[in-house]
């Protein structure tokens, strides 16, 4: 009696769940499953997850039904008696081979897609060096001679209590990483201290930053469009901060962000010979700082107790100018602190190095001039 | 046991011990289970309230109660204590109480390294999780301790978390070559290899795994040391070393590893399908092949845990068709217990019912491991929550369900008492339900591009992130009410028959009482 009432229930039941799973993924296909991407080796990796998926999920309901059949009838409760078999070598045969052969269906063009994948060499256009460092990434143009590092954009920085309505929180940077559309770009990956990876998946280029190690990847981006990644591989502290921006773009719109990006570059450099003002360095101090050191000596310079040296009265920032200098370029082997010369400009190092040693209680009323900075490289 | 009266040797008849001595002096393979046991289960809380705090941080996008570095120190430990210190030590006291009893033996073969090999455990824990009140926190690279960032980057605690791993691989060691000591010599006559419970088997191979990978891990966080304090560089590039060996080392531990806390598993699940199903387990010589085949696989398949690590291409290929190749092995035990419930006689008491759980969601998490294991299509689920959904599957509603099976199962043979059969059925549709909410949906954000191990992500996982947190703190509760049902049941309850089951077979439930003498058997059983 109240199966009967069930079971008439149950097709209308399945129904209405089904047809919630499928609004609920028409309206946002992103959140259910993998992205199919821009590239075409994205969209073989979509296919083939597509086609193992399903080959899954058909040995799935074989194997479940066959259970929930023999649960439901070879119950005792249902005056079931055991059977006495134990063995069958035809049978146990058939499931070792059958599995086999449906391996081998799923292997051969799992083969093929990563043979492409693996083919970043052959003909490239554009070859960009990227570099993984805690927590940003360095992107290095190498036919250009462009380069230049990608943090988290303080957008993202400003509301990580309570990020409610901020689009694309975490995942905006302050200097995206342009590509023209239509070409090849080969990838080399490096890191300057720890192991990250480079992951966007609409490119479907996931990739270790080894350091010691130069590995590649590749994409052709077929659509303009924004693209966003993440670091994949646990990274330290702030692993979870490190986003990637791709621009992709025309090839006419590419040519002319090289041009802007060399003359801005140009502009850097010239200002490096200027004698700058203490109020200017400690403006641009500022913002280098929040976006370089503020991830382990704090926002307010306070550090982290027995982690990371506090700014405030260190014996480093507040001694002689040489000293504090030779920390901020150099680094301190042994320690997380990274040798920033490779990393910053002159001048972004003279304004980092007279913002702390007049800051955060500092006043030691001395300024660096990036001439100076350049002496010393 | 009547012979005790009539023996002249007054060792044979002795009870345990008086008082709390009893647990430190102990040389008995039932005490020692027993304190086994009860160290997974507080390890098994530890590292479940580090899950509570992961989860309640990732409830939604924003940092609200932990910062970073504090998550990282959680996800690690977490790691390193329900591997290390839940699941492990659960089959180490299993194999402790069962093993003897299976095979008819009166102890384990080496009774005092059985005591050392677990007092070890308790200081190795103490040393890990003092590493929280450190300057500088505890470790916080990941339970997979990545060079260079747990070597040069890592907290000064980081080589208490060195002695600590030192310390459970040698207790590991010594329990694998106690049970292999047990096994190889204290059957009882008749009882030949083929003979064995599938338990017994899969704890013989698991045990050479152990004794062969054990020393891999001792090796690599020795080189781990030496490179932090002693000037080598093993895994550093700047000296000349190679941060990619490191993961190849540790690897080649890591996969048999995993193997180490499924294989038993398939032990305790094969021992439950039959009583349950009052058939004999179906293939029972081709699940001692399956399981020696998947053992063997487990050493050629290390490197599918680094497909984006820049492998030669040639390399990525045998590791993808090796990895595929070890869903054939595991298939067959799949289809062997659905045999074995064909044409039985089922009844679904609260020890079925986790086996039958732990058989559907296996096979879950077996599927998303096949799909891992196809090297182009990993480009895109390496290190995303597609990852943790899969191994999570695996090894919770995989390896620590087959431990709450057994333990429902064989409870009623130790102690003596029944436990509340309606208690162990809400436990587990709580913890069935919970733990699908909780897990289920990390499949779909980490498709939809959710890397692991991050504090915090962006807008777009909010909803599946906090539906998860949901099922974690059910999951999480559902353990509580497991203790209660541990306890009560220890206290009393119904006397449990000797036989226990109906459709019980082996020596530990036809050879012996409810529960059984302090020794077990002080002349050997034939066995027929």
């Amino acid at each position: 009696m109240t199966f009967n009432k069930m079971s008439g229930r149950l097709p209308a039941t399945i129904t209405s769940v089904l047809s919630m799973l499928f609004v609920s993924s028409a309206q946002a296909e992103y959140a259910l499953n993998m992205t199919k991407g821009v590239t075409p080796i994205s969209r073989e990796i979509y296919g083939l997850h597509m086609i193992v998926f399903w080959i899954c999920v058909v040995i799935g309901v074989l194997v479940f039904a066959a259970m929930a059949w023999s649960i439901f009838h070879h119950r005792k409760s249902r005056g079931a008696e055991a059977a006495n078999f134990h063995e069958s070598t035809t049978i146990e045969i058939i499931w070792t081979v059958a599995p086999l052969i449906i391996l081998i269906a799923i292997a051969i063009p799992a083969t093929g897609t990563l043979l492409d994948l693996e083919d970043a060499e052959t003909s490239a256009d554009i070859n960009v060096q990227v570099t993984g460092i805690q927590w940003k990434w360095k992107y290095n143009y190498l036919d250009e001679g462009v380069e230049f590092i990608s943090s988290l954009a303080q957008s993202s920085r400003d509301v990580v209590k309570d990020p409610t309505g901020n689009e694309n929180y975490l995942l905006e940077v302050d200097e995206p990483i342009v590509l023209p559309i239509n070409k090849k770009v080969r990838f080399l990956f490096g890191s300057d201290d720890v192991i990250h990876a480079w992951w966007v998946p609409e490119l479907a280029v996931k990739q270790d930053a080894v350091p010691g190690y130069i590995n590649d990847s590749w994409a052709i981006i077929e659509e303009p469009g924004t693209y966003r990644g993440q670091c994949a591989e646990l990274c330290g502290k702030d692993h979870g901060f490190m986003p990637i921006v791709v621009e992709a773009v025309t090839e006419a719109e590419y040519e002319k962000w090289i041009v802007a990006k060399k003359a801005e570059a140009a502009a850097v450099a010239a200002s490096a010979s200027q004698e700058w003002s203490m109020q200017d360095l400690l403006a641009k101090g500022e913002t280098v700082y929040q976006t370089n050191c503020a991830a382990c000596h704090g926002p307010t310079g306070a550090g982290i107790l027995g982690v990371f040296p506090a700014m405030t009265n260190s014996a480093v920032v507040t001694g002689d100018v040489e000293g504090h200098t030779d920390v901020v370029m150099n680094g301190r082997s042994g320690t997380q602190m990274a040798a920033y010369k490779t990393q910053l400009s002159d001048v972004d190092l003279a304004a980092v190095i007279t913002f702390e040693r007049n800051s955060f209680g500092n006043s030691m009323g001395d300024t660096v001039q990036p001439s100076t900075i350049k002496n010393a490289r | 046991m009547t012979t005790a009266t009539t023996h002249d040797d007054a060792h044979d008849d002795h009870g345990p011990a008086k008082g709390l001595m009893r647990w430190v002096t102990t040389t008995n393979h039932k005490d020692i289970g027993t304190l086994y046991l009860w160290l997974a289960f507080i390890m098994l809380l530890t590292g479940g309230s580090m899950a509570m705090v992961i989860r309640a941080e990732l409830f939604q996008p924003g940092l609200q109660f932990v910062q970073p570095e504090f998550f990282n120190q959680m996800t690690t430990l977490h790691g390193l204590i329900m591997v290390f210190g839940a699941i492990m030590p659960a089959f180490v006291g299993l194999a402790n109480w069962l093993i003897p009893m299976m095979i008819g033996a009166p102890d384990m073969a080496l009774p005092r390294m059985n005591n050392w090999s677990f007092w070890i455990l308790p200081f190795a824990f103490t040393m890990l999780a003092s590493t929280l009140l450190m300057e500088g926190g505890a470790p916080a690279f990941g339970w997979t301790f990545y060079a260079p960032l747990s070597t040069t980057f890592a907290p000064e605690s980081t080589d208490y978390f060195i002695f600590a791993v030192h310390l459970m691989g040698i207790s590991s060691v010594m329990g694998a070559i106690n049970v292999i000591a047990t096994i190889l010599n204290m059957r009882a006559p008749g009882m030949t290899l083929m003979k064995m419970p599938l338990f017994v088997w899969t704890w013989l191979i698991t045990a050479y795994l152990l004794i062969a990978v054990m020393p891999v891990l001792a090796g690599v966080v020795t080189m781990m040391l030496t490179d932090r304090h002693f000037g080598t560089s093993f895994f550093d590039a700047a000296g000349g070393g190679d941060p990619v060996m490191f993961q190849h080392i540790f690897w080649f531990f890591g996969h048999p590893e995993v193997y180490i806390m499924i294989l038993p598993a398939f032990g305790i699940i094969s021992a439950i399908i039959p009583t349950f199903a009052r058939k004999q387990l179906f293939g029972y010589s081709s699940m001692v092949y399956a399981t020696a085949s998947i053992a063997i696989l487990s050493f050629m398949v290390w490197a599918h845990h680094m497909f984006t690590v820049g492998m030669p291409v040639a390399g990525e290929l045998y590791f993808m068709y090796a990895t595929i190749l070890i869903s054939v092995p595991t298939g067959v035990k799949v289809f062997n217990w659905v045999t074995t419930m064909w044409k039985g006689s089922m009844t679904f008491e609260t020890p079925m019912l986790w086996a039958l759980g732990f058989i559907v969601m296996f096979t879950i998490g077996g599927f998303s491991g096949l799909m891992l294991g196809v090297a182009p299509v990993d480009t895109q689920y390496h290190d995303t929550y597609f990852v943790v959904a899969h191994f999570h599957y695996v090894l919770v509603t995989g390896a620590l369900y087959s431990i709450i099976a057994a333990f429902y199962y064989w409870v009623p043979k130790w102690t003596g008492n029944m436990y509340n059969e309606t208690h162990g059925k809400i436990h587990f549709w709580w913890s069935t339900i919970s733990v699908n909410v909780l897990f289920f949906p990390q499949h779909f954000v980490g498709l939809a591009g959710m890397p692991r191990r991050i504090p915090d992500y962006s807008l777009q996982f909010a909803e599946f992130n906090a539906i998860s947190s949901i099922g974690g703190f059910a999951f999480g509760l559902a353990q509580i009410f497991f203790l209660y049902i541990i306890i009560k049941t220890i206290k009393g309850g119904k006397k449990a028959t000797d036989k226990v089951w109906e459709g019980a077979t082996g020596l530990e439930f036809e050879a012996l009482p409810s529960p059984p003498p302090y020794h077990s058997f002080n002349t050997a059983p034939e066995i027929k």
